[in-house]
């Protein structure tokens, strides 16, 4: 049976094109690759190849023709044997249609006058992550007190000596013990195997990371801080994130990114970022940013088992501060639960990582006034814990975030959007962000106080919302 | 192994001096049927491109065969493949099927990413074939990580890092090597030197073209192959995977290869002449090369028809099952995001 050769879309958009050349005749023979007409879109002058052998049959579209509609039949082929008299029998476009009901891509790219669009098919409901509770912590448990420097450490340590998949690498993390002494010891317990130094080269070792995590292995990536990993950001989004659902849910990446992020001290603009609100935009990610000792011994360690890529943002000021940390055999914390650092009934204060210190501060303030807050850690950023945000709004009917990130598009607007989602009606005013200020971070220590959130910004917040 | 130098760009393909090692019969057939495979379905996909059936970009291996095919010949079971974007060849020269290729490229369930990847970012764990990157560059850092997962392990297993001469400008590439050398990771970067990064020729975005000294600063070894002959290939993978084997770190394949079609469906090849195409395909198309000595030898035209007929029917099966095949299932909208 004769070849029809259709008129071919040559770009993701071309819906017509001019048939400006024939290159072939009537009765010319064909080989597959032959160039046999040249096609103008609206970008360029295209080649038509065939891909079919044979001879050239009938041109049904005369050259010089414009706005040939794509998928029109411009020719015909006759394989060996067949003559002009088999010509009638070539069948109409022969294009066959997707079944499912959605319209496909290649058909929702009508133009302006194009009828009006078919309505699109719904997208299923979004799944809700559930976490589970935090463990019990039975009656009578030891309580170490040590630094969140430690309880990382230690982290680790137990999560290498339970798999052997697990190793560390990154910027002085073996034999100088690490940048923040955060990997001290574990050259000596694992070896150069498993504690592995790079050279400084983020955007590479990353993806050495990533490639050996498809393979894999656990990797723990260390950044000396995480605004070095802006060199590294398309291999954490574009290979780590997106490979499971690009790969059809084959091919996953279980890899914890980690090191200190946010304002350090007098370090200025380059070295004194929050990325919580990058990270966290992106699907395929779980974000972590904890603040006390025992969340992050505990948060790493899930980090470290789990299946996914995990962002886990720490900060450097908070690397010498102690905390009581529960004395357990395997101490794991669920990713995507907030905890409720303190309980009370007049106001909300949703805030995690550095930004606690501000709100259990102001918490104490408040408490002298008479105004009882309520102050959520986070502790995950992604996948966030609505739920407790939301049941703490509906008994307070105010809220307030505090974070040291910039407010445009920040964790705190996220949060405050989810508010007002599911909890409008039982607001008494609107929520509130404290955050750091729209600037890059100055160096001098009066401007770089006045950039950060402050105690007194957190308490004349929590005020201005109880109107009082 | 001597490669013979830029010989693309020669007057004859043919090199009568320092010739790689003859192939046999079953190699050459084995090479013959495996490149045409890859041809005759990027044809198709090229074609099901224009009828609107693929979306997108869709980028053709049509012309670099030989590269995909010769060092799939030297490579074991459980060598690992990692590549950029124009990725088709390399999944079938994994031994991928070509139904589930091509229905991925249609963006169909029964694709192998379950149409949610589409022609750039496909995997097959089960053939070791590590994807389809549409980062340019990005495959180079992944490709030393499977190396580096080799080297943790203890097993014999070799990373194959494909990438072009365009990516062979990006940074992350040195900062690999780097990595790759100095921990002695079993990894063969195969550049693809098929002489344009889209519409910029080498030379006019290479300062130093011979893309096989690109590892000198590293130490690391490299070759400037034949990519047109598929023999040539071999004997350089053969090289190159008994180098890694024998833990001796990573080498450079620079293959001289040539791409036929544009960069994507969409690009019309502006920057280069039909002549100059027309010249590389009369002379040195990797296939015609083969079906020539086979023909030399005896082989029947007959027998060649046949192994296109069978390479046919396969294409026109997987072209028909990527039609035909339904669309995903709105559910899968959410799933594959965690795991």
């Amino acid at each position: 049976m004769p070849i029809q050769v259709l008129m071919p879309a040559l770009s993701p958009t071309m819906e017509k094109g001019n048939l400006a050349k024939w290159l072939k005749k009537e009765g010319e023979t064909i080989k597959s690759g032959d160039v046999i007409a040249e096609i103008e879109t609206d970008k360029a002058t295209m080649e038509v190849e065939a891909t079919d052998e044979g001879t050239l049959g009938k041109i049904l579209i005369p050259e010089g023709t414009a706005d040939v509609a794509v998928n029109t039949p411009i020719a015909t082929i006759l394989a060996d044997g067949e003559s002009a008299a088999d010509l009638a029998k070539a069948p109409a476009a022969p294009v066959p249609q997707p079944k499912a009901a959605e319209a496909p891509a290649a058909e929702a790219k009508g133009d302006a006058k194009a009828e009006a669009p078919q309505p699109a098919a719904k997208a299923p409901a979004a799944p809700v992550s559930e976490a589970l509770p935090d463990p019990e912590i039975p009656a009578g448990t030891e309580m170490v007190t040590q630094t969140i420097r430690e309880a990382l450490r230690d982290a680790m340590a137990e999560e290498m000596r339970r798999d052997g998949d697990v190793f560390i690498m990154g910027e002085e993390v073996a034999e100088y013990q690490g940048a923040y002494k955060v990997t001290q010891g574990l050259l000596q317990e694992f070896g150069a195997r498993r504690v592995i130094d790079t050279p400084i080269t983020e955007h590479g070792f990353a993806g050495v990371g990533v490639g050996a995590a498809m393979a894999g292995l656990k990797p723990i990536v260390e950044f000396m801080t995480w605004n070095f990993a802006m060199q590294a950001i398309d291999q954490i989004i574009n290979s780590a994130a997106k490979t499971l659902y690009m790969s059809g849910g084959q091919m996953g990446c279980s890899i914890v990114f980690r090191g200190p992020n946010g304002a350090a001290a007098r370090v200025a603009a380059q070295h004194s970022q929050d990325y919580a609100a990058w990270y966290s935009q992106i699907p395929g990610l779980k974000v972590i940013a904890p603040y006390s000792a025992a969340d992050y011994k505990g948060l790493l360690k899930a980090a470290i088992r789990d299946p996914n890529p995990v962002i886990f943002l720490e900060n450097e000021v908070l690397y010498g501060h102690t905390g009581e940390v529960p004395k357990l055999p395997d101490f794991v914390v669920p990713i995507g639960k907030a905890r409720i650092a303190r309980a009370g009934k007049d106001v909300t204060i949703v805030s995690w990582a550095m930004g606690m210190s501000y709100a259990l501060k102001a918490a104490d303030e408040l408490a002298k006034e008479g105004i009882d807050a309520e102050v959520i850690d986070l502790r995950t950023i992604r996948p966030m814990d609505t739920e407790t945000i939301i049941n703490s709004v509906k008994k307070t009917g105010r809220a307030i975030t505090v974070e040291e990130g910039w407010q445009q598009s920040g964790v705190g607007s996220e949060v405050a959007a989810r508010i007002m989602e599911h909890a409008f009606d039982y607001l008494d005013a609107p929520v509130t962000r404290v955050s750091g200020k729209d600037v890059p971070m100055p160096y001098a220590a009066n401007l770089e106080k006045l950039a950060l959130p402050s105690v007194a910004e957190v308490v004349a917040a929590a005020k201005a919302v109880s109107y009082r | 192994m001597a490669a013979p130098k830029k010989s693309v760009a020669k007057e004859s393909g043919q090199e009568k001096a320092g010739s790689p090692p003859e192939f046999s019969k079953e190699q050459e057939l084995k090479a013959l049927r495996d490149m045409l495979l890859i041809r005759r379905f990027e044809e198709k996909a090229g074609q099901l491109y224009g009828m609107g059936a693929i979306g997108g970009f869709c980028h053709l291996y049509i012309g670099q065969e030989a590269v995909v095919v010769g060092m799939q010949m030297a490579l074991k079971q459980g060598d690992e493949v990692i590549t950029g974007y124009r990725d088709h060849g390399h999944m079938l020269a994994c031994d991928m099927e070509a139904k589930g290729v091509m229905a991925e490229l249609t963006g169909r369930r029964g694709g192998y990413s379950r149409g949610k990847g589409g022609s750039m970012h496909m995997f097959s764990k089960e053939k070791h074939f590590y994807g389809g990157h549409g980062i340019v560059g990005a495959q180079v850092s992944l490709g030393t990580g499977l190396a580096f997962a080799n080297r943790y392990r203890g097993n014999d297993n070799v990373s194959v890092t494909y990438f072009g001469d365009g990516a062979a400008n990006q940074g992350q590439v040195y900062e690999s090597f780097n990595m790759a050398e100095l921990w002695k990771l079993p990894v063969i970067y195969v550049i693809e030197n098929n002489r344009y990064a889209m519409g910029t020729s080498v030379s006019r975005a290479s300062a130093q073209q011979d893309f096989s000294k690109r590892g000198a600063s590293f130490n690391i070894p490299g070759r400037q192959v034949d990519g047109m002959d598929v023999r040539a290939v071999k004997a350089a993978a053969d090289e190159a995977t008994a180098w890694c084997r024998g833990g001796n770190g990573p080498m450079i394949l620079e293959m001289q290869t040539y791409r036929y079609r544009g960069h994507s469906m969409s690009d019309p090849a502006k920057y280069r002449t039909r002549e100059e195409v027309e010249k590389v395909r009369h002379d040195q198309d990797p296939i015609e090369q083969v079906r020539n000595r086979l023909l030399a030898s005896g082989v029947s035209e007959q027998d060649l028809k046949a192994i296109d007929a069978e390479v046919r029917e396969i294409v026109n099966e997987a072209a028909d099952f990527a039609q035909h095949d339904p669309e995903p299932d709105a559910s899968e909208l959410y799933t594959d995001i965690y795991r």
